[in-house]
């Protein structure tokens, strides 16, 4: 039994660790939360870029580092752990994925390169309005190469050079490369729960497209797609609950009431308890999804449900009750948890509700059980 | 990151799996009684198979009649193991706890007189720690010993103990009892094993709220005890019992019984509230989501922690989150299910309830499975203070002696 990351890969972990403290305090994230024109952390962008990050999965020939999903996971649990306010996840997990998964030689070969040295931004676009975008109510429509429609919200919107759009193309979703520096592409910065992280509504009239995949195959295309970012997400997930376990922790061990720390209070005890059990499952979920992702399993729907669902449990459960842990100053604009909470919600939503993939996790399960 | 045997490991359970193939039964023993009486022989017989192998308690060192081996070989004959019809196994108490707690505290002669006959599961031992007034609080023990007024230096026991497993069929246990109540509760207690025939000791079965019998209570009358069978000096009765309540979680085990894919299954095939299948319910489905991640979680957990025993590591503390998960799931699970049932779920008639009633079983067990080796809560302070180093409970009996400390009913 061999279920658990190498040395190698705990050591770079380690290294992404010290990279991201130096880099990436709690003040980057609030640098970007409190000014409306950023839209992410250029400098850390950069910086991440420089680290060779944005190309760990990308293979050497396509100018990324070629490691493997592994120890892009281990990268995506201290990028979650430091709440990084960059567009990693929708450049690295969704677009370089689904180019790596679909696009032509030519494709890669365009777009890979760029993504590694954090030149491309992507983003994903995928939905339209209230409530889940499917192929029946799809709106946005291809004609004769071109896009029209509205894609609403679109997390990396705004500062995304390359866009990810579903669409219909005659009757039938497909996905489509859209160059979103194009200027019949109209882009709105939206106000979010989580402004470290930049939202848009995109707005395309006759806007070239080139297809990616096959004709036709957009939705199922978005859901492996989905299933990566969804496992690499959920490292994300996982260190931010850890981080809030580890607030809660230390905040309870120096808070005094009644005479004593709030810690030796079963009630707070016996919270961090809980909070701690949820993580250990959320991780234990994760590492599957890592092995499914790093072997390409015919597993990886299924695991990539259960380490979406229980790390969006964990990371909610941990980021409000790492609030109430801290009482009143918890609440307060300048203690951090917020962005912890803030952050949580922005992971849960961006790749499809929990709702959603419980539904699928148990479509799935029903048919693989019935097989 | 995978999910294969090391080349030592795979040698060692095609070694397993070799003997298995020619040693282990083929048919399942008969027996009716759940709590195991009726299997005996065949529990007996197959123990002491294993054992003449070297395969009953595999992490002991040969002299005693184990293998030296790693508590890894120990995982991988326990997975090989299950895929055959074994008999219960009413020896996991003695071998897991009792047992090591003697041969680490008691003297040569006596380690020799026990360690074969138990290993080969001639003898059977049981745990008297729980009693009416203490059960998480195992410290708050009232079973008093004194010391014989004959001079002879032996024992006197008298008390109660309370939810001893296999104390009916059990030929020896370990039992700690108050030697000074005079002084804080931790520093009075002394431990001793103890014949469990011996004149004064009294077995009587505990009738559970779920119908069957599988603790027992244990009464003192006057039971005399050589000074001999002391374990420990006297007044270390708590500290010797941490050695034997390290590995209690780890023996007893987590939620047995219908899960999350018994519950799809039922609910393929039980009509819903519009005449569609249940399974077609979005809260069930939900539900069902949620069991299954628990589960896998719970699967991969383990799998973690037999990586760490692979790579000869401690096992992490997320070991200590299992029963937490799936005793309350049990109890969830098993609720949902016979409301899904409707009011056909209040049948638990097994010749009648969907799979013979398991579910309903669940329901009537859970409850006892929650608090059984540490409570839900017991459970929580132990994760609290042991894995994140949070405070412990602040004690008003700490500097109290164990006579004048509150003791309500």
């Amino acid at each position: 039994m061999n279920f658990d990351f190498s040395d190698d890969q705990k050591f770079l972990k380690g290294e992404a660790r010290k990279f991201l403290e130096a880099n990436c305090p709690t003040a980057a994230a609030r640098a970007v939360l409190e000014d409306d024109a950023q839209g992410y952390d250029a400098k850390l962008w950069k910086a991440v870029a420089a680290q060779g990050w944005l190309g760990a999965a990308i293979p050497e020939e396509h100018g990324g580092l070629g490691l493997g999903h592994l120890e892009l996971c281990v990268i995506a649990e201290e990028l979650g752990r430091a709440v990084a306010p960059i567009p990693f996840a929708s450049t690295v997990y969704m677009l370089a994925e689904a180019v790596m998964l679909a696009g032509t030689e030519a494709q890669k070969a365009e777009l890979l390169p760029g993504i590694a040295a954090g030149d491309i931004i992507g983003c994903l676009a995928t939905s339209e309005g209230p409530g889940v975008t499917t192929a029946s109510n799809l709106q946005a429509t291809v004609t004769d190469g071109k896009l029209t429609g509205v894609k609403i919200p679109v997390t990396d919107g705004a500062i995304a050079h390359v866009g990810l759009v579903l669409a219909r193309e005659n009757g039938k979703p497909g996905l489509f490369l859209v160059d979103l520096t194009d200027a019949s592409v109209t882009r709105d910065t939206l106000k979010t729960l989580d402004p470290t992280r930049d939202a848009a509504r995109l707005t395309f009239a006759n806007t070239p497209v080139r297809r990616l995949g096959e004709a036709g195959e957009g939705v199922a295309l978005v859901e492996q797609v989905l299933d990566r970012a969804a496992i690499l997400l959920s490292f994300e997930q996982c260190g931010g609950a850890d981080r809030c376990l580890e607030f809660a922790k230390d905040y309870a061990m120096e808070r005094y009431a009644f005479g004593r720390v709030i810690a030796s209070y079963q009630a707070i005890k016996h919270k961090l308890a809980d909070m701690y059990v949820k993580n250990e499952l959320a991780r234990s979920n994760a590492y599957y999804g890592a092995w499914a992702l790093n072997t390409n399993a015919p597993e990886m729907p299924i695991a990539a449900s259960a380490a979406r669902i229980a790390a969006s449990e964990a990371f909610w459960y941990a980021s409000k009750e790492n609030i109430q842990t801290h009482g009143g100053i918890g609440f307060t604009w300048e203690m951090d948890c917020h962005l912890f909470y803030r952050r949580s919600r922005q992971l849960s939503l961006v790749a499809g509700a929990p709702r959603v993939w419980k539904e699928r996790l148990v479509s799935h399960l029903e048919r693989r059980n019935a097989a | 990151m995978d999910f294969n045997d090391t080349p030592e490991e795979a040698a060692y359970r095609a070694q397993v799996r070799t003997w298995l193939e020619a040693n282990a039964p083929k048919t399942r023993a008969a027996g009716s009684d759940p709590e195991g009486n009726d299997t005996m022989p065949a529990s007996r017989a197959w123990q002491a198979t294993k054992a003449a192998a070297g395969y009953a308690c595999i992490t002991w060192p040969k002299e005693w009649g184990g293998q030296g081996g790693t508590p890894i070989h120990n995982v991988i004959f326990g997975q090989e193991e299950a895929h055959y019809p074994i008999p219960p196994n009413p020896y996991q108490i003695g071998l897991g706890m009792c047992v090591p707690t003697v041969m680490n505290f008691a003297d040569a002669a006596t380690k020799e007189r026990f360690a074969g006959p138990a290993i080969r599961g001639e003898e059977i031992w049981c745990q008297l720690f729980s009693e009416p007034s203490g059960g998480s609080d195992v410290a708050a023990t009232r079973t008093r010993a004194e010391q014989a007024p004959d001079g002879s230096g032996d024992w006197i026991i008298n008390g109660q103990k309370v939810w001893t497993t296999g104390a009916q069929f059990s030929d020896f246990g370990i039992v700690i009892v108050r030697t000074n109540p005079d002084v804080p509760k931790h520093k009075g207690l002394t431990m001793f094993w103890i014949d469990m025939k011996a004149p004064g000791v009294e077995v009587k079965p505990i009738h559970q709220m779920s119908g069957g019998s599988g603790f027992n209570e244990v009464f003192f009358t006057d039971v005399r005890v050589k000074d001999a069978q002391r374990l420990g000096g006297v007044g270390d009765g708590w500290k010797v019992s941490l050695v034997t309540l390290m590995n209690e979680r780890l023996a007893v085990g987590g939620a047995t019984g219908a899960g999350w894919s018994q519950f799809m299954e039922a609910a393929r095939n039980t009509p819903g509230m519009d005449g569609a299948s249940a399974l077609q319910d979005s809260a069930l489905r939900e539900k069902l989501a949620d069991w299954y991640v628990q589960a896998e979680g719970l699967q991969h957990t383990r799998n973690r922690t037999m990586t760490a025993l692979s790579r000869g590591q401690t096992p992490g503390p997320e070991s200590s989150i299992g029963k937490i998960i799936s005793a309350v799931q049990m109890q969830e699970l098993g609720n949902s299910a016979i409301e899904m049932l409707d009011q056909y779920g209040l049948i638990s008639d097994p010749e009648l309830a969907s799979l013979s009633g398991a579910f309903q079983s669940s329901v009537m067990f859970a409850p006892g499975l929650r608090i059984a080796g540490g409570t839900d809560e017991i459970l929580r302070n132990i994760i609290a203070e042991r894995v994140l180093g949070l405070p412990g409970d602040i004690r008003v009996d700490k500097d109290v002696a164990f006579k004048d400390m509150p003791s309500g009913r």
